[in-house]
């Protein structure tokens, strides 16, 4: 380093090799800059593609009208399966972040934690399969079988969003309900419960979003409908929007493609809106927690 | 100290000790209910896990007596003879899987390390939500706006210049006249697993604490040389077990794939000829399926991405575990 007598006038310009370092830094600055930009590009062009082209299919008619027309009954299916899927999971999804953050310790809670982990990372596919061999399998397809499959998956959507809220109840809460000699049961119940439910809701939104979506199971399980009426016996097959929009796409008729379009902006719309929905009440509810 | 203890006022007896006793062992009782309620919910996961294990070995029994363990790598599928194997969808599956994440992860760790080091605090408010937005659009969309949108222009664009590029690698042959190809579903695939990578490299960027990269920075390093030395070495087994995950995301993909990768039946070397995965032809043949055998048979590929699926998650949670542990140990 010693290059002759200290110099104190020395320019403070970076010499050949720091200028070398300082341009491999930049390039890779922009680089993690581009990848960011190129993420929403993708995501911009998708949504902005789904909305021009989708917009053009959506009147009144479109939306409550049965096939050939419009996708009435598929919407009140998906609501449908979707809603009592969400009563299946939800209770369920509860319980089991209540068992995770009060009750269980240790190895077995750990067992469980990696067990909803592993069914979060189920192919959906799996799930149909599963579902069919149980319920289908026969008998015939059904909108019960459809509504598990989807339970199955939101529950650890639901239990692990649940547990996080569960885990940011203030300790002081759990304690201080202990010091007044109220039972486990009663504080869970009437504490912590209640201070963690716009976490809970959080949760359970971003399940219903994500299952709302969901077309591979229902593909095995909910899928020989006409669609022409609505149908709302949840013993028989009820049409949905996934399967239709899957259907739609391998027809190749430009009529076909419009009306793809169209479900699929209602689908988005739903899904984006529910997303954003559920984050709001998160931060909203983090802050209320907080302070 | 001197004064005199005061005698401690008696409790005020509550309702009457009966009161009391009831209250207590109604107590007792909700305390075990609520634990046995919260337990049983607990226990219903383990079991669904296993209950779909069993059913889609038990689903594939007929094709694993009939094919054995020879169904995995044999290549023929032809539903009119009764013949099948998993070989050509499995090669699919681990091309198209492969070669998503080739592509995405590195965007997808780039992308971590923008909103964790490099974004602006405004920007990173605004530009997370996107990203994991990006995840939230069902396969179904994704996939359709892939075979209308994507693959023509992947056809036309990227494969030509590919070709011509590097048109000497075997992977990068002739485009086909349609988009829909194995290349066309790893672009899809990238597009499904960069937010996952992305939001968990992100997150375990955060993690990594702020003194040690001051400290680089102190000794002259730039900031890619921070993120380089510190950063990255420190969060490798993370990045990893992200990446796993991501990967386990892009195998079981079933509708998306489906729709754009154009059901081929060989195996080709050639990114831009028509595929198959093991989750996409279940998709597209099962409710076809009439035969019991044809059934098995897709209960079989079932039950070989399963296992797979089990494994890359398995290992991803281990690998994650272990970084866990590693931080732990740091502080």
């Amino acid at each position: 380093m010693s290059e002759g007598p200290f110099d104190p006038a020395a320019p403070l310009r970076p010499t050949g090799n720091l200028r070398r370092r300082r341009v491999v830094s930049q390039v890779a600055e922009y680089g993690a800059t581009a990848a960011a930009v190129l993420a929403v590009g993708v995501l911009a062009i998708v949504i902005y593609t789904v909305l021009a082209r989708g917009a053009g299919a959506i009147s009144f008619d479109f939306l409550v009208k049965g096939e050939p027309d419009g996708i009435g009954p598929m919407l009140v299916g998906t609501a449908e399966i979707v809603a009592i899927g969400t009563l299946i999971a939800a209770p369920i999804g509860v319980l089991i972040a209540i068992y995770l953050t009060e009750f269980g310790g240790g190895r077995l809670s750990g067992f469980v934690r990696l067990t909803l982990d592993l069914i979060n990372g189920l192919p959906s596919i799996i799930i149909g399969l599963f579902v069919f061999g149980l319920l289908v399998n026969h008998h015939k397809q059904s909108a019960v079988a459809a509504a598990v499959a989807l339970a199955i998956i939101m529950l650890p959507i639901v239990a692990r969003g649940t547990q996080e809220v569960l885990a940011l109840v203030p300790e002081s809460m759990r304690e201080a309900s202990d010091a007044l000699g109220v039972s486990r049961w009663r504080s869970v119940l009437t504490v912590i419960l209640p201070s963690a439910t716009g976490g809970i809701l959080t949760a359970t939104i971003l399940a219903v979003a994500r299952a709302a979506g969901e077309t591979a199971p229902l593909i095995l399980v909910d899928s020989v409908f006409d669609g022409k009426e609505v149908s709302l016996n949840p013993f028989e097959v009820v049409p949905n929007i996934p399967v239709k929009i899957f259907r739609l796409s391998e027809e190749a008729n430009p009529e076909a493609i419009t009306q793809a379009w169209g479900a699929g902006l209602v689908l988005l719309s739903f899904i984006m809106i529910a997303g954003l929905g559920a984050r709001a009440l998160l931060a909203r509810s983090k802050a209320r927690m907080a302070g | 100290m001197s004064t005199v203890a005061r005698p401690i006022p008696q409790a005020r007896p509550g309702r009457g000790s009966r009161g009391g006793d009831r209250r207590r062992s109604l107590d007792r009782f909700g305390d075990a209910a609520l634990r046995a309620v919260c337990g049983g919910a607990a226990a219903l996961a383990v079991l669904v896990l296993v209950v779909i294990g069993f059913q889609v070995v038990k689903g594939a029994g007929p094709a694993i007596s009939q094919f054995g363990l020879g169904f995995v790598t044999d290549a023929e599928w032809q539903p009119n003879f009764e013949v099948f194997g998993a070989g050509t969808v499995l090669y699919g599956t681990l091309i198209s899987s492969f070669f998503a994440l080739l592509i995405g992860g590195p965007i997808a760790i780039a992308i971590g390390l923008y909103l964790s080091l490099l974004a602006p605090k405004g920007v990173r408010g605004v530009i997370s939500p996107l990203v994991e937005m990006l995840a939230a659009i069902p396969s179904v969309i994704l996939g359709f706006w892939g075979l209308v949108v994507l693959a023509p222009y992947a056809q036309k664009h990227f494969e030509p210049w590919l070709h011509d590029t590097l048109g000497f690698v075997p992977l990068f042959g002739e485009p086909q006249t349609t988009g829909s190809s194995v290349f066309t579903a790893s672009l899809i695939l990238t597009i499904m697993i960069v937010p996952i990578i992305a939001s968990i490299s992100r997150d375990l960027f955060l993690a990594v604490p702020r003194d040690v990269q001051d400290g680089a920075s102190a000794l002259g390093a730039t900031r890619w040389e921070v993120i380089r030395g510190v950063v990255l070495p420190s969060t490798t087994s993370g990045v990893i077990a992200a990446s796993l995950l991501g990967l386990g995301r892009a195998l079981g993909e079933a509708i998306a794939v489906a729709q754009v990768i154009g059901a081929g039946s060989q195996i080709s070397a050639n990114l831009f000829k028509t595929g198959d995965t093991l989750a996409a032809r279940i998709a597209n043949q099962f409710p076809g399926a009439i035969t019991e055998m044809h059934k098995a048979s897709l209960f079989y590929l079932g039950a070989i991405l399963l296992a797979i699926g089990l494994v890359s998650n398995l290992t991803a949670q281990w690998i994650g575990k272990r970084f866990d542990y590693r931080r732990a140990i740091a502080r």
